[in-house]
């Protein structure tokens, strides 16, 4: 038996177990069976190790250069590095979809080794929710992309995997992205538990935030690395498009931002119970209308490989089928919720309901952009394309309050918050950031536009250091006892959430002076030449040809320099990869903290003459640097035990301080 | 603050929220859609006057010429029935080739020049522009898979 055909039978047998997973728990789970909701379990696991099976074999048949399967064949060659061939395993459609189920794998093994503590009905549940789910998308690739078809001729070598994805971002960008797209699956199956069985209380809020929180720490390092990645592969300097591929991604982080949030509310004080339920829902759905926008070939792009439309319908109806049923459970089961708890409107829950529409018209706008143009086309009324201009009109006016209300949010407390306090605590930081941005504009000359953006990022800085003083420093323990100073004082969760404003504060800030202070120049250069771009000299000093494993390419060697200093000497490169006859531009960059050089090598033109786009891109580092925090504090609030537990009343003052409440007041509750 | 008084001002705050993104959206709308046109419409007056809008067609071939310092392109996009001159100053990106697909965005100058701000080739030497497939096909010839024109897949 080859490994090819071992892959596609674990794949047969992993397809009817997750059937019976699907099924059996649940319906033992409605009618109270305790012997059928134990199969959960031991299903789940099985069903788990037929798919990593499946998934190792589709492995090993690269890794081993089996051309016999079409799959391989079509996107792995022979010269290929190691590492490559086995990152081709998600380079094309059906080890793409694959890929999927895999990390589904992933996340539900997971689940059943660190869920113990949940009730047998609701593991039963969300067990057979998420075996349910996996049926759909292992039909979908049996039925319509099967990796391990054969060819009836073997080829001596495959046609070579698409140039631009050969590359480190390739092995860690799909990987990651899916973690956070999949991921959200655990939030929905637990939302449609919640509508099947008992009514959500705060413990299923505890439960499902560490999932929520992980999911989107991982979406967010996927964004990061797909930007990061076409920053410096696709040559031109871009690192955001807008594109309907972007967005995709972009959406379910928006609404998974929400829902953490709104997690935090109901698992604290059980309000916004049906609302996180919602959002549960609509994180995952987006994360399918993703999967579909990209796979079916709808938009295409670097990222679609599906071009028979069969599998877009697939996709669709499997889109429709969970979209709908969930919606409509939830339209049946949620009106009977009732919120038993109240609050005022000067408190966090007040906060955290305003972030949360906030973030879901923004997400309703990226939809509507990415989705309109498809629609137009469908209904044959032309063709039409909503650029970068349109989303950056929408977003900016509607995320600047937002930030605002990211650095006041957390100086409120649960329920009513004290106004003197936090009127004193805002006018502190207020009086702070409007002083730190008047020295920060001076210093950089900036517009009127520009000097809004700092202060916005400076303004959520800013509420945050003072968040982590009064965390540090605010308690009653004497400043001369060591136990003052462990910054173990607060959860994790406190960490995770100051580390991610953190991160959002910089990102904000970096983006701003990066399209304040850029210069971006394209000119036909000739050796010898030199070009001056503000503080910057770069000089062409040699263009010579070399040659590559599987390219040929001409290489440029530009000397930039300052104040007549040498700082950076790149090598741009302009590539013909021979296998597909594909020419690519192979940018140099010299990365520091304060700015990145950016150079670019067009066409040779007349002459020795050569095109070229030279960049400087000031504190460009600092937008992946604070992206990276955002994920990081993300995976520091999810490992939080406390947070995981079912929350005893101490437990919950504790976390409650943790997240930022005032201290002196809970402090004087207790 | 009771239940009910919180469910009102939910309500009241959504539908605010609501209104004032429906309005930032459609402006934004109105004034960023992008229209998709082929020479053939162009030629048949339905470019938009004073406003940015995509061509697309085919290169055609030996049209590309270079001017001044070599940064100012000209080339002749064509759908087999109509053609319509483009001006660019930039860099052509990678896989910009005569005889193959491309999208220009810009907005026509006085004299029917196409004046482009930016040029966008597809990263697939398989592809054709829908219409222009379309127009082939009316012609008896054969184009391949029609494929969307506002993808990623331009590359700039």
């Amino acid at each position: 038996m080859t490994p090819a055909n071992l892959g596609h039978h674990a794949l047969l047998l992993a397809w009817s177990v997750s059937l019976a997973l699907g099924l059996l728990p649940l319906w033992a789970a409605q009618r109270s069976v305790p012997s059928g909701m134990k199969l959960a379990r031991p299903l789940a696991l099985v069903q788990s190790l037929l798919i990593f099976t499946s998934f190792a074999c589709l492995l090993w048949s690269l890794g081993v250069n089996d051309f016999s399967v079409a799959y391989v064949a079509a996107h792995s060659n022979s010269t290929l590095p190691l590492y490559y061939r086995l990152a081709a395993a998600w380079g094309g459609h059906e080890g793409s979809l694959l890929l999927w189920v895999f990390i589904l794998q992933l996340w539900t093994s997971l689940l059943v080794w660190r869920s113990p503590h949940w009730p047998a009905d609701t593991l039963a549940r969300v067990l057979a929710v998420l075996g349910l789910i996996s049926f759909g998308f292992v039909s979908f690739i049996l039925f319509t992309s099967d990796p391990f078809q054969l060819l009836a001729e073997p080829v001596s070598d495959g046609a070579d995997l698409n140039p631009l994805l050969q590359d480190a971002g390739m092995i860690f960008h799909p990987p990651m992205l899916y973690m956070g797209y999949v991921g959200f699956a655990i939030t929905f199956a637990l939302a449609i538990a919640a509508l099947l069985g008992p009514e959500p209380d705060r413990s299923w809020a505890a439960w499902a935030r560490p999932w929520a929180l992980a999911a989107w720490a991982f979406l967010t390092g996927g964004i990061l690395l797909g930007s990061f990645w076409a920053y410096y592969e696709l040559g031109w300097g871009g690192w955001w498009f807008w594109d309907a591929v972007e967005n995709a991604s972009f959406m379910p982080w928006l609404v998974g931002t929400a829902l953490i949030h709104s997690l935090t509310a109901t698992a604290q004080r059980e309000v916004f119970k049906s609302w996180s339920v919602l959002l549960c829902i609509v994180a995952f759905s987006l994360s399918l209308l993703g999967t579909f926008l990209v796979r079916s070939g709808v938009v295409t792009s670097v990222h679609a490989f599906a071009s028979d439309p069969a599998r877009g319908q697939f996709i669709l109806a499997l889109l429709v089928i969970v979209v709908g049923g969930s919606l409509s459970l939830y339209a049946w089961r949620a009106p009977a919720w009732r919120e038993r708890q109240g609050f005022s409107w000067f408190s966090r829950e007040a906060a955290l309901l305003i972030n949360n529409l906030f973030l879901l018209v923004a997400a309703g706008s990226v939809l509507l952009g990415t989705l309109y143009p498809l629609a137009v086309e469908a209904l044959d009324m032309g063709r039409i394309s909503v650029g970068p201009p349109y989303f950056e009109a929408v977003f900016v006016p509607l995320m600047l309050p937002l930030l605002v209300l990211l650095g006041l949010g957390p100086m409120l407390v649960w329920k009513q918050a004290d106004k003197p306090s936090v009127k004193r605590r805002g006018a502190q930081a207020a009086a702070i950031s409007f002083l730190l941005t008047l020295g920060a504009a001076l210093a950089t000359q900036s517009s009127p536009l520009m000097t809004l953006g700092l202060l916005t990022g400076i303004w959520m800085l800013v509420c945050t250091a003072q968040l982590v003083a009064r965390q540090v420093l605010g308690t009653t323990t004497p400043l001369s006892s060591p136990k003052r100073w462990t910054m173990r004082a607060a959860p994790r969760a406190f960490w995770g959430m100051v580390l991610a404003h953190t991160g959002m504060a910089l990102f904000v800030m970096s983006v701003t002076l990066l399209k304040g202070l850029e210069h971006s120049q394209d000119q036909v250069l000739k050796v010898g030449n030199n070009v001056q771009l503000g503080a910057y000299q770069f000089q062409l000093t040699q263009v010579e040809p070399v040659a590559g494993p599987n390219y040929r390419a001409a290489q440029a060697r530009v000397e930039v320099s300052r104040h007549g200093q040498v700082e950076a000497l790149l090598f741009p490169q302009r590539r013909l990869y021979t296998v597909r006859n594909m020419p690519m531009t192979e940018a140099a960059i010299d990365r520091s903290l304060l700015r990145d050089l950016y150079v670019s090598l067009g066409e040779p033109g007349p002459d020795g003459q050569w095109a070229m786009r030279l960049q400087v891109k000031p504190f460009m580092s600092w937008i992946w640097l604070s992206c990276l925090a955002m994920a990081c504090g993300g995976a520091l609030a999810a490992t939080d035990r406390r947070a995981a537990k079912p929350a005893s009343s101490r437990a919950q003052a504790s976390l409650q301080d943790a997240q930022g409440a005032s201290i002196t007041s809970s402090t004087a509750a207790a | 603050m009771s239940p009910r008084r919180q469910r009102l001002l939910l309500v009241a705050l959504s539908l605010s929220g609501l209104a004032l993104s429906a309005w930032l959206v459609l402006s934004a709308f109105q004034k960023n859609l992008v229209f998709f046109l082929t020479p053939s419409q162009i030629q048949a007056g339905e470019a938009p006057k004073g406003r940015s809008f995509r061509l697309g067609g085919l290169v055609e071939p030996s049209s590309l010429a270079r001017m001044e310092n070599g940064l100012v392109a000209t080339f002749v996009v064509t759908d087999q029935l109509h053609r319509v001159t483009v001006h660019y100053k930039g860099l052509l990106p990678d896989l910009f080739k005569e005889g193959k697909g491309v999208v220009a965005q810009g907005h026509m100058g006085p004299s029917g020049l196409f004046l482009a701000d930016e040029v966008l080739a597809k990263h697939d030497e398989n592809y054709m522009p829908p219409q222009v497939g379309k127009a082939l096909a009316r012609q008896g010839q054969h184009g391949t898979a029609p494929i969307d024109p506002h993808a990623k897949d331009f590359l700039p």
